[in-house]
């Protein structure tokens, strides 16, 4: 893997790993950009294509994901082509009964669906939501289990302003049905990217779980939104906290704004500075 | 050769080693241009004869090996490497010495090191570093080498002062390399040109249970010009611009940069007394 020799003469495998590791790399909302720099810096259009085409089965929708780019939408039932760099659906078809959940199924999804959209058309200005059954869409009566995922994205993009962010919430909800409860697991993750005259970056995450008890639909679905909604503020509040606490603890412990001495460092006295650390070291107070 | 600024611009910092190491085995023939353009974190070596860390950059490079500022030797060991003349390894020495007091003082740890050579137009260039915490481990070293370090005997990754934890028990993890480079003029009439470009590369990062992990990291570079009397000496007039400009990046990083990030996500989601706020009109 590191061997010098190699630098000189790359492969086209190489040369679209590499393609593919910037592409999947670059922060939100900016992949257009980082496509056309990779694209130049590449020189090469064949390979160019290639790597756009593997670098991408990692969307947020590969939840939704029938194939490398046919997505579909449970809500509409539709099923979406899409080109991943142009970030453009280039075609739009009916979903076939085999893909889509059975009636069963839907009206629990289908239910949760509308107390998401409602919890995050208050929550999020920019928010879209998704629900999607993962596990026992053919499932057609009680008795089974099944499981369904919910996504949250929220994205803000102002590149005349420097700085894009997105919000992005996975919730994994397991339908248990010998319990006869709901299991819920929520990955939140944060990021935002400012890069006026700069590149500064923020990447937040957080796990968290609960649990309610299996009801009708309807019931289901306004403990589950109540769950996602109470965990979310929660969080919000926690890198409200993380914020706050940078300038006097985390931002101190890399670079204090004022030396130990709270004062400017003495550069025009020197020699009494070495001195004088020299009769601390000896006393032994450093610090 | 733009493009792979613009590439380096918008990658995450974290990523900027791998990045680097990309772009260099990609457009071989811009190496020298991309290595002076792009900042990239310091690596650290070990002076075996003083048994002291010194810190690796462009500017204490020859072939493959680095001048120890401590022991003035190249490591590994390097027949007729470059050095610089007497008088100027004298103020140099003397500039490693108040540099590390005053790194002490702000920043309660880390290593630094600071390198100095004459120029054409009979002036000199200072190199000032400072490293402090941990490095990151590029762990996607998907290919080719990495550039910097060939020298795999001894590069030290932590700065040996348990910083990298940080004293005040928030910090998970966080590094903050500084790069500052100045050159100086020739002196006349007692005073001289300084033209001062410094950047400051850092990522913090806080975990715990009930808030999971929050992690920021960035880097941004600034200049400063300033014609300044010698009466006090060189040292005096570098280490005071030094001083307000990493103050100055400091302040922006806190402020600005960190600032601009945290009203991104209140955009993203508004906290709840915004939110209520705005029911009433819709």
């Amino acid at each position: 893997m590191a061997d010098e020799e190699y630098e000189e003469v790359l492969s086209d495998k190489q040369k679209i790993e590499i393609a593919k590791w910037f592409l999947t790399n670059s922060p939100p909302g900016e992949i257009q950009y980082v496509a056309k720099d990779v694209r130049s810096v590449l020189m090469n259009e064949a390979l160019y294509n290639t790597a756009c085409v593997e670098a991408f089965p990692v969307l947020i929708t590969t939840f939704g994901e029938l194939n490398k780019n046919e997505y579909l939408d449970p809500r509409t039932a539709q099923v979406a082509i899409v080109d991943h760099v142009k970030q453009v659906c280039t075609e739009v078809r009916h979903a076939t009964d085999e893909e889509l959940p059975s009636p069963y199924i839907e009206e629990f999804r289908c239910a949760l669906d509308a107390e998401i959209v409602k919890y995050v058309g208050e929550a999020y200005p920019k928010g879209i939501c998704s629900v999607y059954c993962t596990n026992g869409k053919d499932v057609e009566e009680p008795g089974f289990d099944f499981e369904f995922v919910m996504l949250i994205s929220a994205a803000r993009h102002s590149p005349q302003n420097f700085c894009n962010g997105s919000w992005r919430s996975i919730w994994k909800i397991e339908f248990k049905d010998d319990l006869q409860i709901i299991e819920l697991r929520g990955t939140l993750q944060v990021g935002a990217h400012y890069f006026e005259e700069g590149n500064v970056q923020l990447d937040a995450n957080h796990e968290c779980k609960d649990s309610t008890m299996l009801q009708s639909p309807e019931d289901c679905a306004v403990s589950i939104a109540n769950i996602i909604r109470h965990h979310e503020t929660e969080y919000l509040a926690s890198l409200e906290t993380s914020y706050l606490n940078l300038p006097d603890t985390t931002f101190k412990d890399l670079r204090r704004k004022l030396p130990v001495t709270r004062t400017l460092f003495p550069w025009h006295n020197t020699l009494q500075i070495s001195l004088n650390r020299d009769i601390t070291k000896e006393i032994g107070t450093g610090k | 050769m733009e493009a792979a600024m613009g590439l380096m611009r918008r990658i995450h910092p974290k990523h900027t080693e791998t990045a680097l190491s990309a772009l260099l085995s990609l457009l071989p023939h811009h190496s020298s241009d991309l290595l002076s353009q792009l900042d990239q974190p310091l690596q650290v070596l070990c002076d075996m004869d003083i048994g002291k860390e010194f810190i690796l950059c462009e500017y204490n490079r020859d072939a493959d090996s680095y001048r120890s500022p401590w022991s003035n030797k190249y490591h590994p060991p390097l027949e007729d490497g470059q050095l610089p003349s007497p008088e100027l390894r004298k103020l140099e020495i003397e500039a490693n010495d108040v540099f590390a007091i005053y790194r002490d003082q702000y920043y309660e740890g880390g290593i630094s090191s600071v390198y100095m050579w004459e120029d054409e137009n009979e002036g000199f260039v200072a190199c000032f570093l400072i490293k402090k915490g941990k490095a990151f481990k590029s762990s996607e070293s998907i290919f080719v080498a990495n550039y910097a370090v060939t020298l795999n005997d001894c590069v030290c990754g932590e700065d040996g002062s348990k910083s990298g934890q940080g004293r005040r028990g928030y910090l998970e993890e966080g590094s903050w390399d500084a790069i500052h480079v100045i050159q100086v003029g020739p002196e006349e009439e007692g005073i001289a040109h300084y033209c001062l470009t410094s950047t400051v590369m850092l990522s913090l990062t806080t975990h715990d249970e009930s808030s999971g992990t929050f992690s920021l990291s960035g880097s941004i570079r600034r200049q400063m010009n300033m014609d300044l009397a010698v009466v006090e000496g060189h040292l005096c007039n570098m280490g005071r611009m030094i001083e307000e400009m990493e103050s100055k990046l400091r302040n922006s990083l806190d402020q600005v940069y960190f600032g601009k990030t945290r009203e991104m996500v209140c955009t993203l989601r508004p906290p709840a007394e915004v939110a209520q706020l705005r029911l009433p009109d819709s």
